[in-house]
Parts: structure tokens; sequence; C-alpha cells
């Protein structure tokens, strides 16, 4: 049993007040516990836990690249197996890291099937950059390489379905979960690190000065997500859905509302075609993962 | 033992004897049968080794950063695409001083595409940091893994390290090579002795960044280390002669150049030819002679104005361009005669597979004999 009490990723890094992502990373190495290497790509996390000469990790860490950790990971494991160790590899990495530049090698690392497992915080652009728009920036939302404007309402795509494209992969466990919910995080995290073959969670992890919202609102923020169906929570095992959280759903815009890069949905003039085309994605996830929760009419 | 074997399989059996635990490649013409016979070797439980079929280079190298980093004495062998794929992995093995070696079999960069050979290829990762050795013949591409591992993973080096042989000039080609024994080679190279690795019972950080307070530092110790490799080299290259009986310990080689009025200097295949030209030129009393480059990087600047102190001129055969500026290796032969007025003309020669022949080395003499130079040698002007 891991003992959760460890602090592995150690206060005085240097993340904003309100960061999703320094909690992800806090969570995980607890879950993970001492016996583990940690492979970051280049990113946000990977900046404001190692200036050096100082670092967060209370484990061993490796950063190599932006686009290589999952390759980083694959020699790692091989090492490892050849000097009969038992070390778990764990990679930490941001949505564009992952959903964009490095999609080459996760694919290649999962098809072989190292064994590792792959965490994706997912605070849904660019932000170590300076907020610009990644294959998980949701729908609608301005960054600053796709911002909203007299002829553009922002992001003009939905989130890539990563989950379900290494799934696809043949990948033996598969989990989205958020930092909203630390013990579901821990949990999940645990059960890949366990199951042999690459394995996938990604976090959703908000970023208050990507996303323009107060820090102290980040966990309220995750679990609107979480409660208006935009973010769901679910396991997947051999490619199946498991088990997914449900809810009372609320309408999207109680989402939106809080958020800036959503704020010309609303200001000037509000524009329902577009909120209503968010409360359709929303709508699709409920379906499709059966999250509604049917209230009983007495 | 004497065998009479291909180039590629020459280096892949040298490979096998300096055990790597990690080997990760991705195939490319003209370095496929290096990889290919490493693959069979590790199939038949020749050698103990994890081999990753990775999906391109630039996961082949990443894997050897992270199995090195981890503790294994790991390897790759790419060229050309491939190599110009690793271009950003290269320089960061080298920052986080990571000891992978990894076989060149050279070959022109595109475009216009061209699998034959030239060294544009590791000459355009002059500045990232490796160690760069060249060979001349399969018995210098399979003794240099050796003396490659053994230098790289010295704890005073600590550097990546390439060893380029030409593209099937070498790698293709059948020669006697003298094969040492798996008992020779583990007692050249020993195991390998991480100076540090990623391990759970004594975390550290690796490839942190560092802000202008520390970079410039960085750079000045990887600098620093791979000017003073020379002296590592040079020792491991005794050894190296001392125990199998081919002297390593120089960088640089000369051919009939004692006496020489004009010098050659080259590097690889290209050497080979040269000397029989030399043979044939001093037959008809031209006092020429070579002098062949073995380590490109750490540059032998001060053995090499040594080497040449005496000869009226210097035409120096480059099989890169600079393009915009001149061939790498005549840009550092004339920084190194710089103060001794001694005249150097560059001879871009040979790209994307350009036959050189005898014929072509004596009217490069005869050339640089008339003060000329600084050319692309054998242009077909009817296609200009």
């Amino acid at each position: 049993m891991v003992d959760k009490t460890l602090e592995l990723f150690d206060c005085g890094h240097r993340a904003c007040g309100g960061c999703g992502a320094a909690l992800a990373a806090r969570m995980v190495t607890k879950a993970a516990g001492t016996n583990t290497i940690v492979v970051s790509s280049t990113g946000c996390m990977e900046v404001f836990s190692t200036p050096y000469p100082e670092t967060a990790w209370k484990v061993p860490w490796i950063h190599s690249l932006f686009e290589n950790a999952a390759a980083v990971a694959s020699g790692i494991e091989a090492s490892l197996k050849k000097q009969g160790r038992n070390e778990k590899v764990v990679i930490m990495a941001g949505d564009g890291a992952t959903f964009d530049i490095g999609m080459i090698c996760i694919s290649g690392a999962f098809e072989r099937g190292h064994d590792f497992t792959y965490i994706c915080y997912d605070n849904e652009a660019y932000m170590n950059t300076g907020i610009q728009r990644s294959g998980a920036t949701p729908y609608d939302a301005s960054t600053t390489t796709s911002p909203a404007g007299k002829c553009s309402f922002g992001n003009k795509r939905p989130k890539k379905d990563m989950p379900q494209i290494l799934a696809a992969h043949g990948s033996p466990y598969v989990a989205t979960t958020s930092i909203a919910y630390p013990a579901d995080l821990m949990q999940k995290v645990e059960k890949a690190i366990n199951t042999r073959g690459p394995c996938y969670v990604q976090i959703h992890a908000p970023c208050c000065t990507g996303w323009g919202f107060e820090g102290e609102q980040t966990i309220a923020i995750a679990k609107l997500a979480i409660e208006t169906g935009l973010w769901v929570n679910y396991e997947m095992v051999e490619g199946k859905v498991v088990k997914a959280k449900k809810v009372v759903r609320k309408p999207v815009e109680e989402y939106l509302k809080t958020q800036k890069r959503f704020r010309h949905l609303f200001k000037p003039t509000r524009q329902d075609a577009e909120i209503a085309a968010i409360q359709a994605i929303a709508d699709r996830n409920a379906e499709k993962y059966g999250i509604d929760i049917k209230l009983r009419k007495e | 033992m004497m065998h009479i074997t291909e180039g590629s399989h020459a280096v892949a059996e040298a490979v096998r004897l300096c055990r790597p635990q990690v080997i990760s490649a991705y195939p490319i013409t003209p370095q496929t049968h290096i990889v290919e016979a490493l693959a069979e070797i590790v199939a038949d439980c020749q050698l103990d080794a994890e081999y990753i079929t990775v999906e391109n280079e630039l996961s082949a190298l990443s894997a050897c950063v992270g199995a090195s980093a981890a503790g294994s004495r790991t390897y790759s062998a790419t060229t050309s695409q491939g190599l110009a794929l690793m271009f950003e992995v290269c320089f960061n093995a080298a920052g986080m001083r990571l000891p992978i070696v990894m076989s060149i079999a050279n070959r022109a960069l595109g475009a216009p595409l061209s699998i034959w050979n030239d060294q544009q290829d590791s000459i355009s990762l002059r500045d990232s940091g490796w160690l760069q050795f060249y060979a001349e013949d399969n018995q210098e591409a399979t003794d240099l893994h050796f003396l490659a591992y053994r230098v790289a993973e010295d704890h005073s080096v600590l550097l990546p390290a390439l060893v380029c042989f030409d593209g099937f000039i070498l790698s293709h080609t059948y020669e006697p090579v003298d094969m040492i024994t798996q008992e020779d080679a583990d007692r050249f190279l020993p195991k390998f002795s991480p100076y540090e690795r990623l391990d759970a019972a004594d975390p550290i950080s690796f490839g942190m960044y560092a802000t202008p307070d520390y970079y410039l530092e960085f750079r000045y110790e990887m600098d620093r280390v791979l000017k003073q490799s020379k002296e590592i080299i040079h020792n491991a290259g005794k050894e190296f002669g001392c125990m199998f009986g081919r002297d390593y310990s120089a960088m640089i080689e000369g051919y009939r150049l004692e006496d020489a009025d004009t010098a050659i200097v080259a590097m690889g295949s290209i050497c080979g030819t040269t000397k029989d030209s030399i043979d044939e030129m001093r037959d008809e009393g031209k006092k020429v002679g070579l002098l062949k480059i073995r380590v490109y990087r750490p540059f032998p600047t001060e053995e090499v104005a040594k080497a040449l102190s005496h000869v009226q001129r210097v035409a120096v055969l480059d099989k890169n361009i600079s393009l915009g500026a001149k061939g790498a290796v005549a840009l550092e032969v004339r920084d190194a005669l710089y103060s001794s007025g001694i005249p150097v003309k560059d001879f871009i020669i040979g790209l994307g597979g350009r036959d050189v022949r005898k014929k072509d080395i004596k009217a490069v003499v005869a050339l640089v004999e008339k003060g000329e130079g600084d050319i692309f040698y054998g242009l077909r002007r009817e296609v200009l």
C-alpha cells in the first residue's frame, strides 16, 4: 500500500495560486508513492516545478522535450526491465504535449505496449506560452490564437477525444478524472499504475490565469464542468466504458459564465445559438456516458 | 579473428560486443543492415538487450535518453533525414550529459532526396556537444565503437558520441575485419557505471530548466569537458593499440606527410582513395601527403596545426558544405593554420554520392598547386 500522507510534490514551486495542474501533481504523486519515476514534458508544470537548482519533485524526475515524454518513458521502462528494477513509470504531460505535439510518440509507445501510466493534466490550452489553443481547447473558448472577435466566437472545434484514441490503441485502462474529486483521482491513478501495460488518465485541471477566474474558484469551476456534463469522469477497461460519474445536470451556462474565456457568449449580447451548441455537446456527453440521474417524480 | 564481412554487419557485431542493454532504432537507408543484424542478434539471444522498435528517429533517440538516464548502456543508429529528425533530441542528450553511442551511416540530406553518401548529416550536428568519430574503413568503423563507449562513459566526459562511416561506400562493402573477442571487449570496455541515474532510492531531477543566471555555465562546462576529452581519447586509443595492435591514440593520422609540400586533409572513406592517389603521385615525384581527421569533435586544432606546419599548401576535401560559407573541415583547418600563413584551399567534393576517384584527387592536387581551390569540384556545368 502507498502511504498517501507523504507529500512527494513539495511546496515552494512557482505555480499560480489556485493552479489546477499543481493540485494534480500533488495528488498523482501521493497516489503513485515513492517507488515511482516521473517523466514530464515541457510545459507549465515542468517550468514551475524545476527552476535549476531547485526542484519540487521528491521522486526521481526527468524532463527531456515537449513532444517525447512517451518515448523517454519507453526507454526508462525498457532499462528498468533489463536491470530487474520495479519502479513505476509515470508520465505527467499537459494537453498540448498530449493531444498535439506528442501524438506520434504516444501512439508508438501505446502500440508497443510499454508498462507505464500516462497522465495528462488537461487545462485546455497552451498555458505556459500564454494561452494558445490546443486540440483540447473546448468549442468557443477564446484563447490568444483563437480569439473571439467580430466574426469569431473563439475556438472553432470541439475537444479531441484523446481517451477514445488511446483506448483504440488497446490500452487496458483509460480514465478521466478531475482535481475537484481527489479520492476519485487518486484511486484512478493507483489503478492505472497497478494495471500492466500503457494506461492513460486525463485530469481536468482548470487554469485560473488562462480561463479567467479567481484562484479560489478552481475547485468550484472543476465541479461545475462535471455538473454541466461538459466534463465526464469515466473509466474504460479494455476499451469499454465501465463506469461514469452520474450527476443532476445543470445548464452549461452556469459553467460558461464563470470564465472570461467564454465571456463573449454573454457580452455585449447573449449568443443563444452558440450557447445552445455547447449545451448540445453536454447533452451528447450525457447520452454517450449515461450520466443523467433521473429524478423520480413524487 | 579476421572475417570478411559487410561493414554494417561488422558494426553490428562490434555493438553486440559492447553489450548495450537498450537498443532503440528506426530503419533508414543505408543504416538498415545494422539494425536488422542487431535485431537478429537479440532474437537469437546472442545479446541480452531490450530492443525498442520505435515509430521514428525522434523517438529512437528519446528512448535512449530515458534508458541512459535510468542507468543503461544504450545504442542507436541512423543517418541523414533520420538524424535531422533527431536534431532536437541530439542537443538534449548532450546537454543532459548522457553517454549514448550512435552509428551514422553517412548520407546526404534532402532536398533533393538522395540516399547516397556525403557527410552533411553528422557535420550539421557539429555544434550539438556530441563527440564525432569518422572511420576510413570497416576495421576502423568497428573499433571506433569500443572507443566511443569508453570515452563517452568516462566520468570526466559524459557526453554522447557519433561513430560515422560512409553510407554504402563502407556500410555495404565487404572487407576483412579483425573482430576482438568478447573477453577482450569486456576488458577494454568495463560494465556501464552511470555517474547518476533515475532511482527511487535516491531521487534526483534530470533536465531542469536554467535561467540566464545558469545557462551560460552549463554550456561552458560542456565545451570544457569536450575539449578535455582529447586526453581521454588519447589514453583509451593508446590502450586499445596496446591490447589489439591498432593504435587510436591520435585524433589525426598522417600518410606520407612528413616531407610533403602539398597536404590533403580529409575524413572518412575518401582517405583510402587519397592514399592510393598519393602513392601514384609520389611515384611521379610529387611530394604529396594526407592528413586524415579521425576525430572531428572535439576538433584537434593544435594537432592539425603541428602536423601541417611544414607544408606549403593544403587542399581540404569536404564532403559537406556550410552553404553560404565553406566546407566545415576547411573552416577548422583554416582556423588551425591561421597564424602560419599556409594557404588552405577548400574542395567541396563527392556530395550526394558523386564518385571520387584517384584521377579526381590528382586533379585537386594540380589545382591547389596552381593556387586554385575554394570550389565545388567536378561540377557538371552543362546541367547548371
